[in-house]
């Protein structure tokens, strides 16, 4: 019972990662342009499909596709916020929300025309193996998918921590006015950081294809599984997402086992209610001044 | 001041507007009686959660006007896609109506066709259910709904029953079992027909827990898990086509491999979308359902308009949803050519007296019950052999011998 037991909370953590990554573009948008995606989800369902097509058209495996759909969807997240969304920052919240949701429409009802309603699975060679660990049985779609979301997570808190370009964005989300002050271009500093988001995005989109089908309508609780794990986490806390991710992942497969599968997704809300009332920041947020 | 010169309208003016009003308002109800083709609202989900399914029952639909009209019957389709959402279904249900529908036929799911039943009901316009088998859609008093389908009851009591039948024939003995079932409306009516009709059965098995799962889950890694702690050696389940990929797969995952997977009575095995994604691994798998009677003129006829229409899908996988479909269509189409008219009652009276003989379903003619059910219909034991549905009981019918147990994931081809 005990292997039961570690392979329902390592199944938990490794879910969890992915769902890290996927909140991580969420927030570090936030962070920093103080915008909340709201078309987030239906990013990560554009690049599901763009993962999906590259495998079967040149059997590139997402785990490698990956790569130039992170680097494509940077350069849209770059785009975007030149030229549209730039002039709706400070602008009012609703109006933010409605252009965002507007872009989430467009998305999912082009690869509604695209590709039809119907699931798409990748089918990848090695997607009913697993790895027997001692009383561990781990999925190989699901060991790989985590260890490449780990891999992206330390090379954007490196990008952050160490390059001229992150810090630069980290003192804008500290203090806009300050960052201004001394000569940062904030709006091509926001245009990157939108397009870090979406590249993040990209990429947990490209690693969710090797776990679960791709289906233009997961868009919206894709949003709103990051939007649950951002507000946990603390709104613009990258460990926060992270932290948050993993915390749902293992929370969800616990109470599946533990309680009833059809009620995972309810302790997810459950948890948020919690953060909500007894954490408002989140659990690594600051508190506002 | 008061101006006293508009003159008042006399009695005769009166009774004149009176009857021209009525005309205007009684227009389209005339018409719609006079009409020389039943207008028929197909209402299915065609995109959205259930889309794959819709998509299989609208491909029956697509052919029907033409079968339809060699066997003497008239009719025009009006094709709606509810998107997998109840409130579309009711919303497009009124808006068909509106737009001269003198019949209506759906919906595939039991929560949308509840919705559907209400509209028709209120607007006095027969629905022919395809595909639903909540018991409250026949127990409820609907005056203008018939069902030309299994309830949840009839599903599972002849799913068990074939599961004994299936046991007998292959000398293969269960020690236990596990009922894995989708949450939503159709899954909850399943499980609470086999909470009751399980132990009247007196099945050889004991069913020792019953899991129940959200169909919009992206995985069911944990319902798997939950599955392996049981260890049951057969595995009944209620699925739609992408869950039964998704418990399919995880089980392979998880290398679990029970005796057997049977679905007593539910979508999800027979899909070409779960044959696609699964490969190999989609074959072996049961489910105990009617099917397409290959022997009857009608399903002769239906399976070759099919493949002229649709030459990339195959009428051997479609023929469940495509049969049904179809089958509903012709009981509107061969009311209205009885009755003479499509006004609302008339028509229902013509649609409650159908006898047909000649269908395309397995069962015996297609007759209601007061309440509007359809209690004469069979169901087969169907195995996917080389991912195609294969009937292998009842002997009469089958056209090959049922492999059980189920041979291991590894080493298919």
């Amino acid at each position: 019972m005990l292997s039961i037991w570690l392979n329902v909370v390592v199944q938990g953590i490794l879910t969890g990662l992915l769902y890290g990554l996927m909140a991580l573009g969420l927030s570090v948008i936030f962070g920093v342009v103080r915008l909340v995606n709201f078309a987030h989800g239906e990013f990560a369902v554009v690049a599901m499909y763009a993962a999906f097509v590259l495998f079967r058209a040149f059997g590139l495996d997402p785990l490698i596709a990956m790569l130039p759909i992170a680097l494509a969807f940077f350069v849209v997240g770059f785009a975007l916020q030149r030229t549209l969304i730039n002039a709706f920052v400070g602008r009012p919240e609703h109006e933010q929300f409605i252009l965002l949701v507007g872009v989430a429409i467009v998305l999912v009802n082009a690869v509604l025309i695209v590709f039809g309603p119907d699931a798409q699975p990748a089918n990848l060679p090695y997607a009913f193996d697993s790895y027997m660990i001692g009383p561990l049985l781990v999925d190989k779609v699901r060991v790989y998918a985590a260890v490449a979301a780990l891999a992206v997570c330390a090379a954007l808190f490196g990008f952050f921590r160490f390059t001229r370009t992150g810090t630069a964005i980290r003192a804008c989300a500290d203090n806009l006015v300050g960052a201004a002050v001394v000569g940062l271009d904030v709006r091509k500093l926001y245009a990157i950081t939108f397009g870090i988001g979406l590249a993040c995005v990209g990429a947990a989109g490209s690693l969710m294809i090797t776990i679960a089908d791709a289906v233009p309508s997961l868009g919206p609780a894709y949003t709103l599984l990051a939007f649950t794990i951002v507000i946990i986490g603390g709104l613009g806390s990258m460990a926060g997402a992270l932290v948050a991710g993993l915390l749902i992942g293992v929370s969800e497969a616990l109470a599946g086992f533990l309680i009833a599968p059809s009620m995972k997704s309810m302790f997810s809300f459950a948890l948020l209610v919690a953060v909500l009332v007894l954490r408002p920041q989140g659990l690594l947020g600051k508190k506002p001044a | 001041m008061r101006c006293e010169t508009r003159s008042r309208p006399s009695r005769r003016d009166v009774l004149a507007g009176a009857t021209a009003a009525g005309a205007v308002l009684a227009a389209p109800a005339i018409v719609r009686a006079q009409a020389k083709a039943l207008k028929v609202a197909v209402v299915l989900p065609r995109s959205g959660l259930f889309a794959a399914a819709g998509q299989s029952c609208h491909r029956g639909a697509v052919v029907a006007p033409k079968v339809l009209a060699d066997l003497g019957y008239a009719v025009e389709l009006i094709n709606i896609d509810f998107e997998s959402n109840v409130d579309v279904a009711r919303t497009q249900t009124e808006r068909a109506i509106a737009e001269g529908a003198q019949a209506v036929v759906g919906a595939f799911e039991s929560g949308a066709t509840l919705a559907m039943a209400q509209v028709c009901e209120q607007r006095k316009v027969p629905l022919v259910i395809n595909i639903a088998s909540v018991p409250q859609l026949t127990e409820q008093g609907y005056q203008y709904l018939v069902r030309n389908f299994l309830t949840n009851a009839q599903l599972v009591g002849n799913g068990l029953k074939l599961v004994k039948d299936l046991m007998a024939a292959t000398n293969v003995q269960f020690k236990n079992a596990v009922f894995v079932h989708a949450n939503d409306t159709f899954g909850t009516a399943q499980r609470a027909a086999m909470d009751k009709l399980f132990p009247a059965a007196q099945m050889p098995f004991p069913l020792v827990e019953s899991i129940a799962y959200d169909p919009k889950a992206q995985d069911l890694a944990v319902e798997v898990t939950k599955i392996r702690a049981v260890a049951p050696e057969l595995v009944l389940v209620t699925t739609r086509s992408s869950d039964a990929i998704k418990l399919v797969r995880d089980m392979v995952r998880q290398r679990y491999e029970p005796k057997a997977i049977i679905s007593p009575g539910s979508p999800g095995l027979y899909d070409e979308e779960f044959y696609q994604a699964l490969g190999p691994l989609a074959d072996f798998h049961i489910f105990n359902l009617p099917w397409a009677n290959a022997k009857s003129p009608v399903t002769q006829a239906l399976a070759a308009a099919y493949k002229t229409a649709h030459p990339s899908n195959r009428f051997e996988v479609d023929c469940f949803n495509a049969g049904f479909t179809f089958e509903a269509i012709m009981i509107a189409a061969d009311a209205f050519k009885r009755a003479g008219t499509a006004d609302g009652p008339t028509l229902m009276k013509a649609v409650k007296a159908t006898d047909i003989a000649e269908h395309v379903m397995t069962g015996g003619p297609i007759r209601f019950d007061e309440k509007g059910q359809n209690n004469d219909i069979q169901a087969s034991v169907v195995q996917n052999r080389n991912r195609t549905p294969t009937v292998v009981l009842p002997p009469e019918v089958a056209v090959a011998a049922p492999v059980l147990p189920m041979p291991p994931w590894q080493g298919r081809s």
